[in-house]
């Protein structure tokens, strides 16, 4: 019951902060309710068991990457978004647009019928199981996954270098 | 449920007693570095100081100015206070004790992964700085909050490795637990602390990231007030500069009781005697390890300069993420061939 009752919770936040994300004008009001559903999120996690990964969302995700993002409209100076009339007629079209995609798609989730429930709690949880999964089960796609950000990185590096 | 409230109020009561009390001992040690008193006269050597400041800021006008951007101004200062104050509930100040025939650990809450969410919190708590700065819509503080920001979260990532060396010592993220791994003595003499295991080197880096986390000197290029007015606190007056006060000297408190747990064995120590005085001199301990830091805090602010702000990150990136690796990597190799 309380299990439900905090799940509901912490959804109706993160929908909300979603919702809000899209709505606000300024863009550093935007980030900060991403800030909201990646802690939203990371309670969601928290409820299924799921402990290390909670705390990980809150550190990288909550703590590293959006600090970034707001690191970056704060030096880009951006503005409040103007209304133009091109995003007039996107709002009156595209706000029932996406009403009726997102309930075409719980209906059909819902309705799917698989079949698989999970027990809240049942999931790898603690940080030895996620590490015997990373490292020994996942280890390929773990260590591509680190040549990637490798990859990114110099990207960002080379991109951003200043024509000498 | 009536415990773990009493327990919050005692810790939330001591904890805000011994910020103001940080701040006298900063003030009369700092002076006495540079060769004066310090306060003197409110109260026997002064002590009576913190008590006068809290009325002042609390009698201060607290003005609002028109240009800030209203909602993430008032926030950011709460937002910083919170996070310092929450990360307080996950520390242990000693073993189990029996208070009228209630048994209760001596610590808020003791879960798996309390040093993971110390790490989110101080995490959170950049978002304070960051947003100060940013709301505050003058050149001074935007600087101020845009450096403070990028240093917290470069030596954060020196923090977190510095801490991976406990960790494969100790094998649990629970902060009892590890205190507990670090009980008993060599040869009678010599206490098994992890900063005797081999975790010397992660010891200074964990310093070192801590002081630029709680952005004090030599990392407190940031607020510092020859270069940047005030940094990202300027436009911040009596009640909201007084939470970014009373936050940075919380995270400073924090600090010192994490290194104490982790690298100096939390309140292992001679116990001796009746009950009553078993049960408080592991705080005892405790209280003395923490005060050791908040000494050595305030010296290092007397006596060295600050660093210039291309130093500081060269020395997170460059210096001190290899080193903390090499730490892991070193102390993972000798786990390992050992068992």
């Amino acid at each position: 019951m309380l299990h439900l009752a905090l799940f509901l919770i912490f959804g109706v936040i993160a929908v909300a902060g979603a919702i809000n994300l899209v709505a606000q004008t300024h863009p550093i009001n935007s980030a900060l309710s991403l800030v909201v559903v990646m802690a939203a999120l990371a309670a969601e996690y928290l409820l299924l068991g799921a402990e290390f990964l909670a705390a990980i969302q809150v550190i990288v995700y909550a703590g590293a990457i959006m600090v970034l993002f707001v690191f970056t409209i704060m030096l880009l100076n951006a503005g409040a978004e103007e209304h133009t009339r091109g995003s007039k007629v996107a709002l009156i079209i595209g706000v029932p647009g996406l009403i009726v995609g997102s309930v075409t798609v719980a209906w059909a989730l819902i309705h799917a019928h698989t079949g698989a429930e999970v027990p809240v709690g049942s999931l790898y949880g603690s940080a030895q199981d996620i590490g015997h999964l990373l490292f020994r089960d996942f280890l390929l796609p773990f260590e591509i996954t680190s040549v990637l950000i490798l990859i990114a990185i110099m990207g960002a590096v080379v991109l951003a270098r200043r024509e000498s | 449920m009536i415990v773990s409230i009493i327990k919050i109020l005692v810790v939330l009561f001591v904890l805000l007693t011994a910020v103001a009390y940080t701040v006298w001992l900063e003030r009369k040690v700092v002076g006495h570095i540079q060769n004066r008193w310090g306060p003197t006269r409110v109260g026997p050597f002064g002590l009576l100081q913190p008590l006068a400041d809290g009325l002042k800021f609390i009698f201060k006008e607290d003005l609002t100015p028109p240009y800030v951007h209203k909602f993430l101004y008032i926030l950011a200062p709460m937002l910083a206070l919170t996070c310092s104050l929450i990360a307080i509930s996950l520390i242990p100040f000693g073993n189990w004790v029996t208070v009228a025939g209630v048994s209760t650990p001596l610590q808020i809450t003791d879960t798996n992964i309390g040093l993971l969410i110390i790490l989110g919190i101080t995490g959170i708590g950049v978002y304070g700085v960051a947003l100060a700065g940013w709301s505050s819509n003058s050149k001074y503080s935007l600087l101020g909050g845009l450096r403070a920001s990028a240093q917290m979260v470069s030596y954060e990532v020196a923090l977190g490795l510095s801490l991976v060396g406990i960790l494969i010592i100790c094998g649990t993220f629970s902060l009892r637990g590890i205190v507990d791994a670090q009980t008993g003595t060599w040869f009678h003499v010599i206490p098994r602390w992890n900063i005797f295991k081999g975790q010397f080197v992660a010891f200074f880096i964990y310093l070192m990231a801590a002081y630029a986390e709680t952005n004090r000197i030599p990392f407190d290029l940031p607020e510092a007030e020859t270069e940047l007015v005030a940094g990202y606190h300027t436009e911040y007056s009596a009640m909201k500069f007084a939470m970014f006060f009373m936050a940075e000297y919380s995270n400073m408190v924090t600090v010192g009781c994490l290194a104490t747990i982790l690298f100096l064995g939390g309140w292992s120590g001679p116990v001796f005697g009746p009950p009553v005085l078993q049960a408080v001199l592991p705080i005892f301990w405790f209280a003395l390890r923490v005060v050791f830091f908040m000494f050595v805090y305030i010296w290092v602010r007397g006596t060295l300069p600050r660093f210039r702000y291309d130093q500081l990150m060269a020395f997170a990136w460059k210096f001190l993420l290899p080193l903390a690796i090499a730490n892991i990597m070193i102390t993972a190799l000798v786990v390992a061939l050992r068992s």
